[in-house]
């Protein structure tokens, strides 16, 4: 067991520059992945991480390799916060059978057996019993891992949410479930959709440790979550994780936002995630002058490898088309 | 007046095409001529007419495929009622008026029978298993009776109409471009196969000195021009036939459960179409042919069945049939009977070999292996080996052929 | 004789399930009243006490939450069996078989397999009305991913939950709520036949009767009655809808040039419309008839016990259906 992961952070440069780094590599790689929709490269449906960064980078540091992680569509981020490599995760938005789902799953479809990272699952809060079963799991098994599911507020409409909500806590099961609210469910306000908004004590009301977090600041995701999983882990059974957050590009990328105002995206963007940390650090003396620009540098290389590589990889050929519908037998 | 009607070349043939006319209206005919090409499953074929007279009309065009016995001309023949107006011409003025009165009515009738070439054919109803099995068997389903909803064909339709009727035989094709090889193969593959399948055949062989019968033979065409000599195949034909006579169990067929013997002896000859498979014309009453009569015979037909044109009349007849590999080198050949036929013989290549003769002493002779394929349901091998006992005797006597 | 045990399908399921939980640590059971209530059919009656509550695992009525935790346990490591009381509610975790359990083994690039095995009753005859007597098999038996098996004898309920649980994808298993009292010989030395073949259970020559699960009863009595006629029919037991058998479809009709698909689900869209496809596509020129089928009726299935009978495929439809198909033979 990682017990590294539960260990109170020191808040300092050494702690916090690579959050930095993190969340501005997600950053870049969804603006690149938004250039290269424009131009065709990628197709399907593209949901765009940016905004939310903090949510996933700070998560992922409570978790140890061997947790697992169920995301949704715009699991981006999580995925890249995960460990799973840029190349492979721009390789699967080609298609491309390098892929880290062998170009099959696309944008909304990143799968990582190495990396326990279940899928992003396109049916919202189709995930959310997916993530029980994985737990329910790990505990007839007696293993000491934490289960973590993402989704939207809007999933908590879905019935398949209160379901998860009570067999995770009626059967005491060691899951994190983080809610990423961002307020719009494509392009409806919670408002307009649920009737209680403090979604936090929905999962209270099942009898689960559940908070509301600033899901803009890094920091404070990052400290809820390894409270979160280190109690997990001790067997005290869900945690959950409002984290409320913005996103500050539309829904995917087809997305004209006539659900919202301008000045609601620019109010949210003057707080949002990287900024925040950005500016926390400057007045505290945490960041040296060539910092920013010496992360920038590494992630655009980055960015350009990957693109390189998605660029440079091959489709997986027709005639495997029907692989792994089912699982290949051992010959006799 | 009678009526030429699509002859049946074969049991298995329910229609046929008439692809070319020989003939027109007005045109005499004598009985033998070939009056029209008629393209069959199996390929094309000269049909002739059997009896003499004037052709009056022709009802069917080139190109179109009828069911067998529909009329496709009609022929005045001697002796016959004409409808000609040059035989009214002969009668009183009263009956000229009834004759002219009557012409009406009597070719109204004619063009009434007139197949409707030029219409749609109604499509012929048939279950898919139907279609194949009658493909398999070389059948037409213009001509059978359907049991099915509707008058539809069914499997038992086909089964029953080609288990009444002679299996497939290898067909007489035209060796042209545009011949069909493979339905030519079919017909030996379906023939063949049923043979195997049903015939429980019996096999004997027997070596025969034919030291002698070339002997006299050599001599016999010693003093003639080349096309007038008489080939070995020839002679064999014959001493088969005469043989015959006396073991009248191999010559026939055998159909509806049991045998039915053949009066007339008509030798089957397998003749190689190179490229497209074989065809077994039968040189008719070989038993009654003098030997060379037989020969010219042979030759004629082996000449027709590689340029095509072989009659109708030769190519379903044959009582029994003769295969010879000999010109192969080959020392035995084992036949396959040629249903519903009982019987076929096997003439391998006339060798040289050490043998010993009467008084016991060793001499080189020539020498051939002679073979029986027979159907066990008619005959035993006590009697096919009379057969090639009697064949033996005979061709040491060749002068009695 | 055969040496053998008397016991019902339902008893012949428990003893699949008792012997998987005792065989492999990894399966364990859940669902809605599997436990303590002892199973909406009684199939799990007694395991709660034998295996205790941990592995005979009473859920809360979330067919879409469970079978959900079915598909992520089964991704954990773990051998779920997760029974659905009756194919109608099966509709409510639809998402989780259809959009998870069928998808993730191919959407992952080969990555994660679904070793997941789904059991549940099907079909009419209890007089339980329109919400609770359909036959969704063909239903499931359309999406790939997925293997849809149909138990119809005694030995197959035996034996075909071994087999699923053995198989790495996910695996459902329909049993027909009317095959649960049947009685029969379960041989002594039976041998499981492999789970995705189709078996012959009575050789004739005159026509197949293809047909499974629930049917297969009505069949073969039909056609012990048509062998009073002089008609020898072959009655083919599909066993697996997915994948279908379809060189044993092929090779009855080759056999008898005939066929009626017996299906207890509706016509429209029916697994009989796939199979009569089938034979047109493949089997086409062996054929001397018709393919007939004998369906339910496209109705709500009813309440009242004489229009649910009449809404089902009966024994004289199948005899009436046969005798049409060979009345020209």
């Amino acid at each position: 067991m990682n017990t590294a992961a539960s260990d109170k952070p020191h808040i300092n440069r050494d702690h916090l520059l690579p959050m930095l780094a993190d969340m501005i590599r997600i950053r870049r790689f969804e603006e690149k992945c938004a250039e290269l929709y424009t131009q065709e490269k990628i197709r399907g449906f593209l949901h765009l991480y940016i905004g939310e960064e903090a949510v996933a980078v700070g998560i992922a540091r409570g978790l140890a390799p061997e947790d697992a992680v169920i995301a949704t569509y715009r699991e981006h981020g999580h995925a890249l916060a995960r460990g799973i490599s840029m190349a492979s995760v721009m390789a699967e938005m080609y298609g491309k059978v390098t892929g880290c789902s062998r170009g099959r799953g696309g944008s909304m479809h990143l799968f990582d057996e190495k990396h326990r990272f279940f899928g992003g699952n396109a049916i919202v809060a189709g995930g959310l019993p997916m993530a029980v079963g994985l737990a329910l799991a790990d505990k007839m098994r007696g293993l000491a891992r934490v289960t973590t599911c993402f989704f939207g507020e809007g999933a908590v409409a879905e019935g398949e949410f209160h379901e998860s909500m009570n067999l995770a806590a009626l059967w005491q099961l060691p899951v994190l479930f983080v809610c990423e609210n961002n307020l719009y469910a494509m392009g409806t306000a919670l408002e307009i959709s649920e009737s209680e908004q403090h979604i936090y004590l929905k999962a209270r009301s099942y009898g689960i440790d559940a908070h509301a977090v600033d899901g803009m600041n890094v920091v404070d995701v990052e400290a809820a979550a390894r409270t979160a999983c280190s109690a997990i882990r001790e067997g005290q059974g869900p945690k959950f994780l409002e984290c409320k957050t913005y996103r500050f590009r539309g829904h995917s990328m087809f997305d004209t936002q006539l659900y919202r105002d301008k000045e609601e995206i620019e109010r949210w963007q003057k707080h949002g995630p990287i900024v925040l940390l950005q500016e926390w650090m400057q007045a505290n003396h945490m960041l040296l002058e060539n910092d920013v620009a010496a992360i920038e540098h590494r992630v655009a290389a980055e960015v350009a490898e990957a693109v390189d590589f998605a660029e440079s990889s091959a489709l997986e050929s027709e005639t495997e088309l029907d692989t792994d519908v089912y699982t290949p037998r051992r010959s006799q | 007046m009678s009526e030429l009607t699509m002859p049946s070349f074969g049991a298995d043939m329910d229609a046929g095409t008439l692809i070319e006319w020989r003939i027109k209206p007005g045109d005499s005919v004598t009985k033998g001529d070939i009056v029209a090409v008629i393209e069959t499953m199996k390929g094309a074929i000269d049909m002739e007419v059997f009896e003499d007279g004037t052709i009056e009309a022709l009802l069917v065009d080139e190109g179109d495929k009828v069911p067998v016995g529909t009329p496709i001309a009609s022929i005045a023949t001697a002796g016959a009622a004409s409808t000609e107006p040059v035989a009214a011409s002969a009668v009183t003025t009263a009956a000229v008026a009834t004759a002219s009165a009557s012409a009406l009515p009597a070719s109204a009738p004619a063009r009434a029978q007139t197949p409707t070439s030029g219409e749609p054919r109604a499509r012929i109803l048939a279950s898919p298993l139907a279609r194949s099995r009658a493909q398999q068997y070389q059948l037409d389903l213009s001509g059978i009776r359907g049991s099915g909803p509707g008058g539809a064909l069914l499997l038992a339709d086909i089964e029953r109409k080609h288990g009444a009727k002679h299996p497939v035989k290898p067909a007489a094709a035209r060796v042209k471009p545009g011949i069909d090889r493979s339905a030519m193969r079919q017909a030996i593959a379906a023939a063949m196969a049923k043979s195997k399948r049903e015939i429980p055949h019996y096999y004997l062989a027997s070596t025969i000195d034919l030291s002698e019968t070339l002997s006299w033979l050599e001599a016999r065409n010693q003093a003639r021009p080349p096309e007038q000599r008489v080939l070995l195949g020839a002679l064999l034909i014959k001493a088969t036939a005469a043989v015959l006579k006396q073991v009248p169990e191999l010559n026939g067929f055998y159909r509806d459960g049991g045998f039915q013997p053949s009066g007339a002896i008509h030798v089957g000859m397998a003749i190689t179409i190179r490229g497209a498979g074989l065809v077994v014309p039968a040189l008719l009453d070989a038993d009654r042919q003098p030997l060379d009569a037989l020969m010219e015979n042979l030759r004629d037909v082996s000449a027709r069945a590689r340029q095509g044109g072989l009659r109708s009349s030769e190519m379903s007849a044959a009582t029994i049939t003769v295969t010879s590999l000999g010109e192969r080198g080959v020392e035995a050949v084992y036949g396959v009977i040629f249903p519903p036929q009982v019987a076929i013989l096997g003439f391998g290549s006339p060798c040289t070999r050490p043998w010993v003769t009467k008084d016991g002493g060793i001499e080189a002779r020539t020498v051939m292996r002679v073979t029986l394929a027979a159907d066990h349901r008619v005959s035993d091998g006590h009697l096919g080996a009379r057969l090639l006992r009697l064949l033996e005797k005979q061709l040491q006597a060749p002068e009695s052929l | 004789m055969t040496q053998g045990t008397e016991i019902t399908y339902r008893e012949a399921v428990r003893e699949s399930i008792r012997e998987a939980l005792l065989g492999d640590e990894r399966v364990f059971l859940l669902g809605e009243d599997v436990g303590r209530y002892g199973g909406c059919y009684a199939v799990t009656k007694g395991l709660l006490q034998e295996f205790g509550p941990e592995r005979i695992r009473d859920t809360p009525l979330s067919e879409s939450g469970f079978m959900g935790a079915g598909v992520g346990a089964a991704l954990g490591g773990m051998r779920p069996i997760v029974e659905i009381m009756t194919v109608n509610f099966s509709l409510l975790a639809l998402d989780q078989i259809v959009n998870n359990a069928a998808t993730i083994r191919h959407m992952s690039g080969g990555q994660f397999s679904v070793p997941l095995v789904i059991r549940m009753a099907t079909g009419a005859g209890r007089q339980l009305a329109a919400q609770h007597s359909h036959s969704f098999e063909c239903w499931y038996a359309h999406v790939p991913g997925l293997k849809v098996l149909v138990p119809g004898t005694i030995e197959d309920a035996r034996f075909m939950l071994g087999m699923a649980l053995l198989d790495p994808d996910p695996v459902i298993i329909f049993e027909h709520v009317m095959l649960y009292n049947e009685t029969g010989i379960l041989p002594n030395e039976a041998q499981p036949v492999p789970m995705e073949q189709a078996v012959v259970r009575r050789p004739g020559k005159d026509v197949s009767l293809i047909t499974y699960g629930g049917s297969l009863g009505k069949v073969l009595s039909a056609a012990s009655q048509l062998a009073g006629e002089g008609i020898e029919a072959e009655v083919l037991d599909l066993r697996c809808l997915r994948p279908l058998d379809t060189a044993a479809i092929v090779q009855t009709v080759a056999r008898t040039h005939r066929a009626v698909v017996v299906d207890e689900g509706w016509r429209t869209g029916s697994l009989a419309g796939e199979i009569s496809a089938i034979i047109m596509e493949q089997a086409f020129w062996q054929l001397d008839a018709p393919v007939a089928r004998v369906c339910s009726k496209e109705v709500p299935i009813p309440y009242p016990h004489h229009l649910e009978q009449a809404a089902l495929p009966q024994i004289p439809q199948i005899l009436a259906t046969v005798r049409q198909v060979l009345e020209h033979a």
